[in-house]
């Protein structure tokens, strides 16, 4: 018998609307010691299903089918049963570590809570020493003094930590893990991955991993179930799934996600369209608006899971057709019109952006009444950037870097702190009130949320057409902008009356970016622009971002913390830590070749969404979280963690943590770091 | 079927986009899901009716005098008694409603007005603005408002106009605690990504606080408004019961309670007419603010249950299952509620 066993799972909400079919019918069986992940986009049902199994829906809600755990049915129990088995027999890791964790108590407290809820005869004293142990295995340093501070002194990282620590105080048969790591950086989200891992192998749980990065899967899952639509459309052992996908819906969402190991340089391919909405869904297989392989058989019934090997199901009416096929061959990536640019060599292109020796200094301030400055913040510590016509620069690090600063001092466009900000040759300190607002038009931004870039009053029409209206243009020629822009950005003429909500994240990208590019600017500022979306959108949101390029000979500036989406679309690529470049110089030599050992980790850190290629890589991972960037390392700023130091001489070392290196050439072509020891190192 | 002939397959295009409920048309189904909100809009609107029109059909006027019936119970010619001079009590009463109820309404849009200003103002430009603002907010909480405008009020006007002045200062000394509630608001707004859009766009300060800002926190101002009636009334009959309020021979329910309070023992009709009105009326208008304020926060549970009527309409609503009832609003400052999935990684951040 299996652990766990979920046999014919539907959950049902209520809405405006009518039913939300949130989860239709999910079955799958869990051994102990396995890892399933639950794989699909948002609304496709994931966290539903692992809220039904944690007991931890509302009233409102029904579910109907069997949840199994050692044959034990936990469907039907009451809230008082399930407490009795939540925390205790199957632990959640939420995506949040923020509000997962009480801010009131010291995070030791709401272990020894969770322990003593469940075994009333330990004492506290037992209790205490087994939360100390148990963060002790979680890697939280000084566990003894840490377990009496509270959450708000903890990172990101470390209260993830305690989370995990806390899901394994009661030796649980099963951990839920629901997007553990989505909301940390990717260094820390290798240590967590790993902690989870130890966690795991600890308790000898079984887990369910729910994600929507494919390389974590990759990475870390026995099993996969795909869902669409609430549906589970394909199951299988990761082998199966990842290297014999059956269902086109996954071959599709395998072939989207860009690939951190090499550049194609040809756009992504597509999986177009959005998912269904699940309140009224068609008969038949609700992939097929999106399906290139559909026949008109596929609209009649919605297909059950059949086998395709052993222990491999997938749903799909034409199986026999599907099964063998690549993926290029039933997902074509759109072609590409290439500028008149690509020929011109980097060196006689003109300069739209430089930035020279740019600092931005926050002062830290202490006290109420008479606020004394204590500290400075160095969020932006002398940088030099330039960026050419039609051309892409990635900034990436880890946040707090200063990446996200750096955009907002260009788009300020006021007088710098201390360097020099240069948009299209001219100095922006020197621009008077009028001209720096003619240069607005020069200089726009994309932002990373679709739900909060554009104003949810507004029709679209509005949105695009404000930035028009303020520059004051003419009715008539708003009008004709607005559609041309609509165009443009692959919206139809009839989206302009309709509000944000009635579209989904893609699409409102996309409003965003039309927006951005009503007055024709020639730089444009992308402050992570797909990473809020899902991987089947984000390739269309990428391949419009390219093909505008080609097509107006923009420059972007572009902000990621997904590495494998700035090797697909830059060409040149900025990696910043603690305020500072550490590595700059084209996207393929950096990547291929990388010589800071911070570039090293970074790349490293990121799994791969390929089985036999993330399971045989060797990973640095980096020691700790970012220093506070008010009081960075002496030297380098990297001496902290840098996992290069331990293997150094003495006197190097000493050399590291005395003198600040600066930015160097390296080998031929555009590549230079800043490193005392530079050394390349293959991290793939 | 060949690879090439797929192709040529017709792609149903994805977004052909249900029709959709509209925004106001979901916010009153909810609201009329709220049966006490209902009952009490119909209150307002028959108060209302009756205040202007029921004059017309009393045959007496508020100021006439039955010399001849002084402090009559309920009869045939005075459908609800007289006072000690004669003065007929129901339109005595009409008239002391509509008094109330447009010092009631006319304060409240006065001190909402100057809350969303004050407000909005104070935490978009920050600086000494809001210093100064946020400074005056909270001199003018500390003192003590009623003694105030009761001040004011016996070294002003007096006379016919006295309600005017007694409006505007109840307007002027109530918006405060929204005033500041409205600040929270717009600092959580103002690093929104499309009020940096629209800056980086050329928009002036106060475009933006007129277009991206107030109306995105205008389901707060409706509530506001309609609760603020409420407390103007009440404020009002308080001040007038004082006799600091509404002057003679101009009527409020405020001063028909305070005429009426010492003749309750043996003249209770007096009292009873103006009190029941009062009552009801607050009553009404409570119910009807606590109404929009569920009808417009997607977190209530006006949503209906599973299995429901089918409603009309083929519209999706994500309301229970992304959170999304309030696009942006204020219901949703953390852009992500417990059942989402797959937000932003460095989401929540405020």
């Amino acid at each position: 018998m299996s652990l766990l066993s979920v046999r014919d799972l539907n959950v049902t909400f209520p809405s405006e609307a009518g039913d939300v079919l949130a989860v239709r019918g999910i079955s799958f069986d869990l051994e102990r010691g396995r890892t399933m992940a639950l794989v699909g986009e948002s609304g496709s049902g994931k966290s539903v299903t692992s809220l039904a199994i944690m007991g931890l829906h509302p009233d409102l809600v029904t579910i109907s089918g069997s949840i199994t755990l050692d044959g034990e049915e936990l469907l039907g129990k009451s809230d008082a049963e399930m407490s009795k088995i939540r925390g205790n027999r199957i632990a959640m890791v939420f995506q949040d570590p923020l509000s997962a964790l009480t801010p009131v108590y010291p995070v030791g407290n709401q272990i020894v809570e969770t322990i003593l809820i469940h075994n009333p005869g330990t004492t506290k004293r037992d209790a205490w020493n087994r939360a100390v142990e148990l963060l002790t295995i979680v890697g939280i340093p000084d566990a003894a003094e840490r377990a009496r501070a509270f959450p708000f002194e903890f990172s990101g990282g470390m209260r993830q930590r305690v989370m995990i620590a806390m899901a394994m105080a009661n030796q649980p048969d099963i951990i839920i893990a629901d997007e553990p790591t989505t909301a940390l950086d990717v260094t820390i989200q290798a240590q967590v991955l790993e902690v989870l891992q130890r966690a795991q192998a600890e308790t000898g749980a079984a887990m369910i991993l729910i994600t929507h990065d494919l390389g974590v899967v990759a990475g870390y899952a026995d099993e996969v179930t795909v869902m669409y639509a609430g549906r589970p459309v394909e199951q299988g052992t990761i082998g199966d799934v990842f290297y014999h996908p059956a269902m086109p819906y996954t071959i599709g969402l395998l072939g989207t996600v860009p690939r951190l190991d090499h550049k194609s340089g040809d756009p992504l391919p597509m999986l177009e369209g959005n998912p269904p909405d699940v309140v009224h869904l068609p008969p038949g297989c609700p992939f097929v608006p999106r399906c290139p392989m559909a026949a008109p058989q596929c609209e009649q019934v919605e297909p059950e899971l059949t086998a395709v090997g052993e222990g491999h199901t997938a749903a799909c009416v034409r199986l026999s057709d599907v099964v063998g096929r690549a993926h290029t061959e039933i997902f074509r990536p759109p072609p590409l019109e290439r500028t008149s640019l690509a020929a011109v060599p980097r060196a006689d292109r003109d300069t739209v952006l430089e930035l020279a020796g740019l600092h931005k200094h926050f002062p830290l301030l202490k006290g109420a009444l008479y606020r004394r400055q204590v500290g400075v913040v160095k969020a932006v510590d002398g940088i030099d950037l330039d960026v050419k016509v039609g051309e892409t620069l990635g900034l990436v690090g880890e946040s707090g870097s200063g990446k996200s600063t750096t955009l907002l001092e260009i788009l300020e466009l006021l007088k710098p702190q201390r360097g020099r900000i240069m948009v299209l040759g001219r100095d922006t300190a020197a621009l008077t009130k009028a001209e720096r607002r003619a240069m607005r038009k020069d200089v726009q931004v994309v932002f990373q949320d679709p739900m909060a870039a554009v104003d949810p009053r507004m029709p679209v029409f509005d949105i695009i057409a404000e930035p028009l209206q303020e520059f004051g243009w003419k009715k008539a020629e708003v009008e004709a902008r607005v559609f041309e822009l609509l165009g443009l950005v692959g919206l139809r003429p009839e989206h302009a009356d309709r509000f944000p909500q009635h579209f989904s994240g893609g699409q409102r990208q996309r409003i965003g970016i039309a927006r951005a590019l009503a007055l024709s600017p020639s730089v444009l500022v992308l402050d992570e622009p797909v990473s809020a979306l899902d991987v089947s959108i984000q390739a269309g949101v990428i391949n419009l971002l390219e093909a505008l390029q080609h097509k107006l000979h923009l420059s972007y500036v572009i902000v990621a913390h997904d590495l494998a989406v700035i090797r697909h679309i830059s060409d040149r690529v900025a990696v910043m830590y603690l305020g500072s470049i550490v590595e700059i110089g084209d996207v393929n030599t950096v990547y291929d070749t990388p010589v800071h050992p911070y570039t090293q980790a970074l790349i490293s850190a990121i799994p791969i969404p390929d089985p036999d290629v993330e399971r045989a890589r060797q990973r640095i991972v980096l020691e700790g979280d970012l220093p506070s960037p008010s009081d960075p390392p002496t030297g380098c700023k990297f001496s902290s963690r840098c996992p290069k130091l331990a293997l150094l001489a003495p006197a190097q070392q000493v050399q590291c943590q005395a003198e600040a290196p600066a930015l160097e050439q390296i080998g031929e072509g555009d590549h230079q770091a800043a490193c005392h020891f530079a050394e390349v190192l293959k991290v793939f | 079927m060949d690879i090439m002939e797929l192709d040529l397959l017709p792609i149903e295009d994805a977004d052909q986009a249900p029709k959709r409920i509209g925004r106001a048309r979901l916010t009153l189904r909810r609201f009329l899901r709220n049966k006490l909100a209902v009952f009490g809009l119909c209150g307002i609107v028959l108060l209302i009716l009756i205040a202007i029109f029921g004059p017309m059909l009393t045959g007496w006027s508020f100021d006439d005098r039955d010399k001849l019936s002084p402090l009559k119970p309920p009869n045939s010619s005075h459908w609800l008694g007289t006072t000690q001079v004669g003065r007929d009590m129901l339109a005595l009463t009409l008239r002391g409603m509509s008094r109330s109820l447009i010092i009631g309404f006319a304060a409240a849009t006065l001190s909402t007005l100057l809350s969303s200003v004050v407000g909005t103002a104070s935490a978009y430009f920050g600086g000494w603005v809001e210093r100064v603002l946020l400074w005056i907010t909270d001199l003018m909480l500390v003192i003590p408002t009623m003694l105030i405008i009761g001040v004011l009020m016996r070294g002003g006007v007096s006379g016919d106009l006295a309600w005017v002045l007694l409006a505007l200062l109840l307007g002027l000394f109530g918006w405060m605690t929204t005033g500041r509630v409205v600040r929270s608001l717009t600092l959580s707004l103002k690093n929104r990504e499309y009020v940096l859009a629209a800056k980086y766009m050329g928009l002036p300060a106060w475009r933006i606080i007129l277009r991206h800002i107030l109306p995105n926190i205008s389901s707060l101002m409706i509530v506001d408004l309609t609760l603020g009636v409420g407390y103007a009334v009440l404020g009002e009959t308080g001040l007038s019961f004082l006799g600091l309020g509404v002057q003679a021979p101009d009527v409020s329910l405020g001063t028909l309670i305070s005429e009426g309070a010492v003749l309750v023992p043996t003249y209770n009709w007096v009292f009873l007419a103006p009190s029941v009105v009062l009552v009801f009326l607050v009553f009404c208008i409570n119910s009807v603010g606590d109404g929009v304020r569920d009808a417009l926060d997607p977190s209530s549970q006006s949503g209906g249950v599973v299995g429901g009527k089918p409603r009309r309409g083929k519209g999706r609503e994500d309301v229970p299952a992304k959170g999304t009832g309030l696009p942006g609003g204020i219901g949703q400052a953390g852009g992500a509620t417990t059942m989402s999935e797959d937000n932003t990684p460095q989401g929540g951040a405020q």
